[in-house]
């Protein structure tokens, strides 16, 4: 039997105020598309909008634009989400710890990784002097 | 495509109940904020966020829920959650939020063990 063929959407987004709903949409119907249960598709979603806020705050990027292809192959969802920005290392991020960010004074933000490391099966970063490119997948 | 965002605050004796309805993103983050403020001044310490009509979060809304639980921490007070969406609860924990803020099934569950 031959090998059912990759589906793909590609979503270009303008860097603007609640555009990450827009990709949020779009995995949706891609996670309808490969009948993913409700739960894993709103952990998509969520991994989704980290994944957008982090561009969208942290790249710098000129054009202003993030780049996301939704590809579904057999019983997995890759996304992949690119920006043309200054980059960053994900080492050098400290990991987020609850019981700091409750002290007085403390920055209460920095969550982001961390929920798409949790909500996908994997996350990839690759990042540099031009930009971003977080890979992430979820299994059916 | 902005979300709207829409906040109604009652109380119940010393508990203020807020209900939320659209996406907490730093916007709805900013409107929880003031409303919990204005209760906080006048006196209120006891806080209960009803969450069912607020399916969409983000960590920068959440980080401003995180300011308000640390405020509520330091003054004694008690903030709880309730009619949680399962991806917000998951998130909740994975914050390390639900050791400091527990999370009840319905309003009325959370009504029952806070009043």
């Amino acid at each position: 039997m031959p090998k059912e063929p990759d589906r793909v959407v590609e979503l270009i987004l303008p860097m603007l105020p609640d555009m990450e709903i827009a990709a949020t949409r779009t995995a949706e119907a891609v996670a309808e598309m490969m009948q993913l249960d409700a739960d894993k598709t709103a952990e998509v979603s969520m991994a989704l909008i980290e994944a957008c806020l982090n561009s969208f705050e942290h790249s710098q990027s000129v054009d202003r634009k993030v780049f996301i292809t939704f590809r579904v192959a057999g019983d997995e969802l890759q996304i992949i989400l690119k920006d043309h920005g200054v980059g960053f290392d994900p080492t050098q991020v400290e990991a987020p710890v609850i019981e700091k960010k409750l002290h007085s004074g403390a920055r209460k933000r920095g969550w982001g990784l961390r929920l798409m490391e949790s909500m996908m099966d994997s996350v990839k970063f690759e990042s540099g002097p031009d930009g971003t490119t977080i890979t992430m997948i979820k299994k059916k | 495509m902005s979300e709207s965002f829409e906040i109604e605050v009652k109380q119940h004796q010393a508990l203020w109940i807020f209900t939320t309805h659209g996406y907490i993103n730093n916007q709805g983050g900013d409107v929880i904020k003031e409303k919990y403020d204005e209760s906080y001044n006048g006196g209120a310490r006891k806080f209960l966020l009803n969450l069912a009509d607020s399916k969409i979060i983000n960590s920068i809304g959440v980080s401003i829920l995180i300011e308000i639980l640390e405020k509520t921490i330091e003054a004694a007070g008690e903030l709880a959650f309730c009619n949680c969406a399962p991806i917000v609860e998951k998130t909740f924990t994975i914050m390390g939020i639900t050791r400091y803020a527990k999370i009840y099934r319905t309003e009325e569950d959370a009504v029952k063990a806070m009043s």
